[in-house]
């Protein structure tokens, strides 16, 4: 009666080869049920993942090991939809939190933000991690580190932003990445020299995919570490930097 | 000036551009571009106004100046006076009208299909229902050839699309086999390459030709690089079938996409020079979709379904085989949901097939649009109704290089079923041989002796 009913068995063989969703067999002509509900767990995951918020209690606690200063900002998005429709608001701060940076007078080598991006579960799992192997790198290279900024409703450019008031001579933003259907966690490093407002996508480098089944913490943070003492001896950042020890593009 | 009148509200819209940005339906991508209609009053009267304007008014008024845009200059220098005299005293409400007519066939339409600009046909599709857009649609049959023949009335396509995020041969030969397996891939196997490489283009293209050449399949394959590795590839000897490249509306826009249309007509002569399609040689595959020209911030204020129709002036000229709206492919501040997703395919298709243009659309949407499998089968199906030349085909609908979710090889089959349609007929032809199909389409199960099968395991 099964295989009857699901068409699948010969083709099985083909599913060693990729991840795609092939080998999935038919009812009549249309997905059987198992495979119609697995897409749709990934897809609710992937859903939830977008409007999933920055756990502060988390990650306060777990930031506390660096004894830096932790500073909670915000953008121009007011609301997750205005987010989605608005990208231009979430790539600026809101008048509070330009004020806060403004009062702040402490400028450092680098300065590291933290936003929830499309993804804060993946800031909430990944993000303090990927810290614990980064930041011990930084210091023992006599980076100077300035606050950390957990950012609510950002985007990529609200680090140039962040940056800029803070005086940061390198912005390093940790974001949640776009959710996709076989992973709704995964967090993208943005890195940039001089950061200021107005720049765009080709003065940055990025690290990306960094999560637990991905890109490793360990191998994350030494990709960034490279990037960063690239820019400090070329003075920018972007396309320029090149893949020169390897470890770029794995 | 355009301007009208409701319960002594006067709506002024000074120029063409800004009438058509107020007239156009509700999207997230013009509210952000600041161009949309304030009120739905506003939006309607926009429409009323443009209703009433004479379609005389779109050859005196440039939305983008000609001298600072070379797909302006496209539409002007090639517009058809002479077919145009056949509706030169329509306004764009008799346009509409006119289409919807019992008398107005394929035939008539066709005919005056260089009299129109992209400008018009976008225009009137902002006075259409999604019910209209379809009802016209389909009325209009664009059949393009190079090794089988796609379009025909009762016939749809599927491109496949075996994407794998490090161009794994394996990895891909494998969504290959399973895509043919289940009848997808008579419009293209079309590979999005992970990287821009021309040595992995290179290695795939070659890879497909083989399986083409072995079982002797009437099918043609792409690699979906920038037009200028493509022509690279040529150069270097590849068998390459089909030129791909993504187009928009605006000269700035693509600028941004690295190409004009010097480049384009190059990369057009080179492919049609290697004269590999035996059945035809329409030889280009264009993508396009709604939003690009303001991510580009090269939209000039026109709106965003002007610029995407915009275009299509330049897919018409170099006769392409496929040409793709990757609708929701762009995310949620241009096109938010399901409801705005399915109204963009709807014009793009009836755009494209006013201006001759051999329509496919990527069905699909990103996870963070407000939109889910349910609204896709929704378009799916309206699509299919409307007469759309291909869609998709993605192992269960989820494209694990590009992140997103289109239609699956299974979608096409529901499709073919609920509305009686059938692959290309040279590839029907093709799944009968192979016992992939029988005579009436259905699908034969598949034994571990399958010759396609056996291939790629042995």
């Amino acid at each position: 009666m099964k295989s009857d009913l699901i068409n699948t068995d010969p083709l099985i063989a083909l599913k060693q080869f990729t991840d795609a969703r092939i080998a999935i067999g038919r009812v009549g002509d249309s997905i059987p049920i198992k495979e119609s509900l697995e897409f749709k767990l990934a897809h609710a995951h992937a859903r939830d993942a977008v409007y999933s918020v920055l756990d502060f209690e988390l990650l306060n606690k777990r930031l506390a090991e660096f004894n830096l200063p932790i500073l909670s900002l915000h953008s121009k998005a007011f609301s997750r939809h205005n987010y989605l429709k608005r990208p231009d608001y979430g790539r600026q701060l809101n008048d509070k939190s330009i004020n806060e940076l403004k009062d702040y007078n402490n400028e450092s080598d680098i300065t590291i933000i933290i936003a929830d991006g499309l993804s804060a579960t993946a800031i909430n799992e990944n993000a303090s991690e990927l810290l614990s192997a980064l930041i011990p790198m930084l210091i023992s290279a006599n980076f100077t580190i300035g606050p950390l900024c957990l950012v609510e409703q950002g985007r990529v450019a609200i680090g140039d932003e962040v940056g800029y008031y803070l005086k940061a001579k390198y912005s390093i933003v940790l974001i949640g990445e776009r959710p996709g259907l076989s992973a709704a966690d995964s967090l993208g490093a943005y890195l940039t020299y001089c950061p200021k407002p107005g720049l765009t996508d080709e003065s940055r480098n990025c690290v990306s995919n960094i999560r637990l089944q991905g890109l490793n913490y360990k191998l994350a943070a030494e990709k960034i570490f490279y990037l960063v003492t690239e820019s400090f001896k070329l003075k920018l950042s972007g396309i320029v930097i090149k893949d020169n020890n390897g470890l770029i593009n794995q | 000036m355009y301007q009208y009148t409701v319960r002594h509200k006067v709506y002024k819209f000074q120029d063409l551009k800004t009438l058509l940005a107020k007239a156009s339906p509700y999207r997230s991508g013009d509210v952000l571009a600041g161009i949309c209609a304030e009120t739905y009053e506003e939006r309607v009267a926009a429409q009323i106004a443009l209703a009433n304007l004479p379609l005389k008014n779109f050859l005196n008024e440039d939305i983008i100046p000609y001298d600072d845009d070379e797909i302006t200059r496209l539409i002007i220098d090639n517009h058809d006076k002479t077919s145009f005299s056949l509706i030169s005293s329509f306004t764009v409400g008799e346009l509409r009208d006119w289409l919807l007519m019992n008398t107005t066939d394929n035939h008539s339409i066709t005919a005056i299909e260089t009299a129109l600009t992209p400008e018009m046909v976008a225009a009137v599709s902002k006075l259409m229902r999604n019910q209209d857009l379809i009802a016209v649609a389909q009325k209009i049959e664009v059949v393009t050839k190079f090794r089988n023949t796609i379009g025909l009335k009762g016939h749809f396509s599927t491109r496949l699309q075996p994407n794998h995020p490090t161009d794994d041969n394996k990895g891909i030969m494998a969504s290959i086999i399973d895509g043919l397996l289940y009848g997808s891939g008579d419009a293209v196997i079309g590979i999005n390459p992970a990287t821009d490489s021309p040595t992995i283009a290179y290695n795939l293209l070659q890879l497909i030709d083989n399986l083409r050449l072995q079982f002797d399949i009437p099918i043609q394959s792409c690699i979906l690089s920038h037009i200028t590795t493509t022509l690279q590839l040529i150069n270097n000897g590849a068998p390459v079938d089909l030129c791909f490249q993504s187009i928009g509306g605006t000269e700035k826009t693509n600028s941004s996409f690295g190409i004009n249309l010097n480049i384009l007509n190059e990369a057009y002569d080179a492919t049609l020079s290697l004269k590999r399609g035996n059945v035809g040689n329409n030889v280009m595959y264009f993508e396009t979709g709604q939003g690009s020209a303001l991510s580009a911030n090269a939209h000039h204020l026109v709106d965003q379904q002007t610029c995407e129709t915009r275009a299509y002036a330049i897919a018409r000229k170099y006769k392409p085989l496929l040409v793709n709206s990757v609708v929701g492919f762009i995310g949620p501040e241009y096109l938010y949901d399901g409801k705005q997703i399915i109204r963009a395919a709807l014009e793009d298709h009836f755009c494209g097939k006013m201006l001759g243009l051999p329509m496919g659309v990527d069905i699909c949407y990103t996870n963070h649009a407000e939109a889910d499998q349910d609204d896709m089968d929704n378009l799916l199906t309206l699509l299919g109704v409307a007469g759309c030349n291909f869609i998709m085909g993605i192992p269960g609908s989820d494209d694990i290089m590009l992140n997103y979710q289109s239609t699956s090889f299974h979608d096409a089959l529901y499709l073919r079923k609920v509305l009686g349609l059938r692959p290309a007929p040279e590839f029907e032809n093709w799944l009968i041989k192979q016992g992939i199909t029988d005579k009436l389409g259905n699908l034969i199960p598949i034994n571990s002796s399958n010759k396609l099968l056996s291939g790629l395991l042995g």
